[in-house]
């Protein structure tokens, strides 16, 4: 067996493939708040109810519907997306002329509506929800055995990760974006319809998230507290990250994940608080967070 | 009075007749849970009303409180009165600490930072062995304050929780309308003006904090003698966010605007408690139609009708 640092190959390479999909789902989560934040500023915290509706939908069209896991990689998203655009329209869109920290209070509130009404009809303890037939059983990689869907999980993350990048940084709809995040009434005025951008973009931050809880499902058990679980820890990622950048919000999801994997191997009993022990470090040195722009 | 204003004067005196009636014709306990909980929303207030940072993190003051003020009642039968001083003296220490990070930042950073640093507090009091992880501190007992005053007795506690939430509550506006206070509110209108004028706005807040972290403290130690109970709830964000919405609701910025809230947010729990997760989901709901309809909360819609400073 192979020894690193005193620790076996296989329990390392474990822990840290472990990180690595914390990670993604740290990623994906922070990179929409980052987003959402950029347009509408307004911090999402009903990310995590929207992430946790996400898993649900993917397992109500799997029980109720018999839809199964790829369609519904696709379905979920949307369904949920257009929850997110009904939100923005009816609610959220009220909060733009206000301080920024009713946008905050009315998402809390949310949260726990969305939260509460689950817990109700569907109980604490979780749902199980079977990984598809085609990516079950493990590979082989010589070093360690990896669960295929494992596996999946960081490639899908990865690569809708650098799909959004692409997006926002490479294409004329995502300079129209950027445009409108830096100056709304200029780009208003070259005759775009920035509010219905604006609920969109919401609409897209949202689809993201639900995106992510879909991954979710197969890992961690569906249920109510799913958010719950990921969002304190993607706050703490989004102050180390800064909001300024897609880039800097992948880089620091998946990093804080891997460091986190690693604490767990060579000191567990930190595992749950070395990302906010990073962030307190991050804040003492560079107080705008490592991608963040200076206000 | 206190240099209360005038209508402030009659509301003050309609609250201490509340209080001196309320235990002859309501459960005690309750009503000792309401002043803490009033106790605590004035403590988180001192913060979002006069200073304008919202901290979304003040579980880990309340919580930690609880558990050094059960702790040492429990293990080193130390005074009631002993034991919330040092529940108290826990809250201003950790403020100090977390304020000193949490205040590099303003608006939604300090939201989410002080939300963030509460959640390690958290984690911590899930691993450290002291905190009793999933139980908690139980059985935690009154004892008898200085000695003689049987504290087992529901009124003679209740009379106890009275002066801690008086005093705290005045010590409050004290800080308010004293020089300090007048800073805070220049900080929270304008801070670069503060911070031309020669104030170190910086320091001012992290004092305000600190202040305000105490006193969360004393409120988190009082409720552990009352139910003689330390646990993980008390440090969890959802007690966090249970604050902001007492305060929220009472309206922000407002004296009494709290101590109405913790009487509605209690009750409410007090009534809902056998639905379940209704709690949860009513609290959320509130929550949404105070950043619609009423932002002022009950007591700031109040003061507008009637023209008062409530």
């Amino acid at each position: 067996m192979i020894m690193i640092f005193g620790i076996p190959g296989p329990l390392l390479f474990g822990q840290l493939l472990l990180g690595l999909i914390n990670g993604a789902f740290y990623a994906m989560l922070s990179m929409g708040l980052a987003i959402i934040f950029g347009m509408l500023n307004i911090i999402n915290f009903a990310h995590g109810a929207l992430f946790m509706m996400g898993a649900f939908a993917a397992w109500m069209l799997l029980e109720y519907g018999g839809i199964g896991y790829f369609p519904a990689l696709l379905l979920a998203p949307l369904i949920i997306g257009v929850f997110g655009i009904v939100l923005e329209k009816l609610l959220i869109s009220r909060m733009y002329k206000l301080d920024h920290l009713y946008g905050l209070l009315l998402t809390f509130g949310l949260s726990l509506v969305i939260e509460g009404l689950f817990r109700n009809y569907y109980g604490s303890s979780g749902l199980p929800y079977r990984i598809p037939d085609i990516l079950q059983g493990a590979t082989n990689l010589g070093f360690m055995y990896m669960p295929n869907y494992r596996g999946w999980v960081v490639a899908a993350a990865l690569v809708v990760c650098f799909a959004t990048w692409a997006i926002l940084e490479k294409t004329s709809l995502g300079a129209t974006l950027r445009a409108a995040t830096e100056n709304a009434p200029l780009v208003q005025a070259f005759g775009v319809d920035v509010p219905r951008v604006i609920t969109l973009t919401f609409g897209g931050g949202v689809a993201l998230a639900a995106f992510a809880g879909v991954l979710a499902a197969p890992i961690y058990s569906v249920n109510p507290n799913m958010g719950d679980n990921f969002i304190n820890t993607v706050f703490a990622v989004v102050v180390i990250g800064g909001m300024g950048s897609i880039l800097g919000a992948i880089v620091t999801g998946f990093g804080l994940g891997v460091i986190e994997g690693l604490t767990k191997v060579f000191y567990p009993q930190a595992s749950a608080t070395v990302v906010f022990l990073v962030m307190v470090i991050v804040l003492l040195t560079m107080p705008h967070g490592l991608f963040g722009k200076r206000a | 009075m206190f240099g209360f204003s005038r209508s402030q004067s009659i509301a003050f005196l309609l609250m201490l007749a509340l209080i001196i009636v309320c235990p002859y014709v309501l459960y005690p306990v309750f009503l000792m849970r309401v002043l803490c909980i009033a106790l605590f929303a004035c403590a988180f207030n001192l913060m979002i009303g006069y200073v304008g940072l919202l901290s979304f993190g003040h579980a880990a003051f309340f919580g930690m409180g609880a558990y050094v003020t059960a702790w040492t009642m429990k293990f080193w039968h130390v005074d009631a009165v002993v034991a919330i001083a040092l529940g108290g003296a826990t809250g201003a220490v950790l403020g100090l600490f977390l304020g000193y990070l949490a205040i590099r930042r303003s608006g939604i950073y300090f939201a989410m930072i002080t939300l963030a640093l509460a959640q390690m507090v958290y984690f911590f009091c899930l691993e450290a062995p002291f905190t009793g992880g999933e139980d908690g501190i139980q059985q935690v007992p009154r004892g008898y304050l200085f000695g003689f005053i049987n504290l087992n007795d529901d009124m003679a506690m209740y009379w106890v929780v009275v002066v801690v939430f008086l005093a705290g509550f005045l010590l409050i506006h004290r800080i308010i309308h004293s020089p300090f206070g007048q800073v805070l509110k220049a900080i929270r209108e304008n801070e670069p003006r503060a911070t031309s004028l020669g104030y170190r706005t910086d320091d001012y807040k992290l004092i305000a904090f600190i202040l305000s972290c105490m006193l969360s403290g004393v409120a988190g130690g009082t409720k552990a003698i009352v139910f003689g109970i330390a646990t993980l709830t008390d440090v969890h964000y959802s007690t966090s966010g249970e604050v902001v919405l007492t305060t929220l609701l009472g309206g922000l910025g407002t004296v009494f605007g709290p101590v109405v809230g913790a009487v509605v947010v209690t009750a409410m729990e007090n009534y809902l408690a056998q639905f379940g997760s209704w709690v949860t989901v009513t609290q959320g709901a509130i929550f949404v139609l105070c950043v619609l309809a009423f932002r002022r909360g009950i007591v700031g819609e109040i003061g507008a009708a009637l023209r008062l400073g409530l």
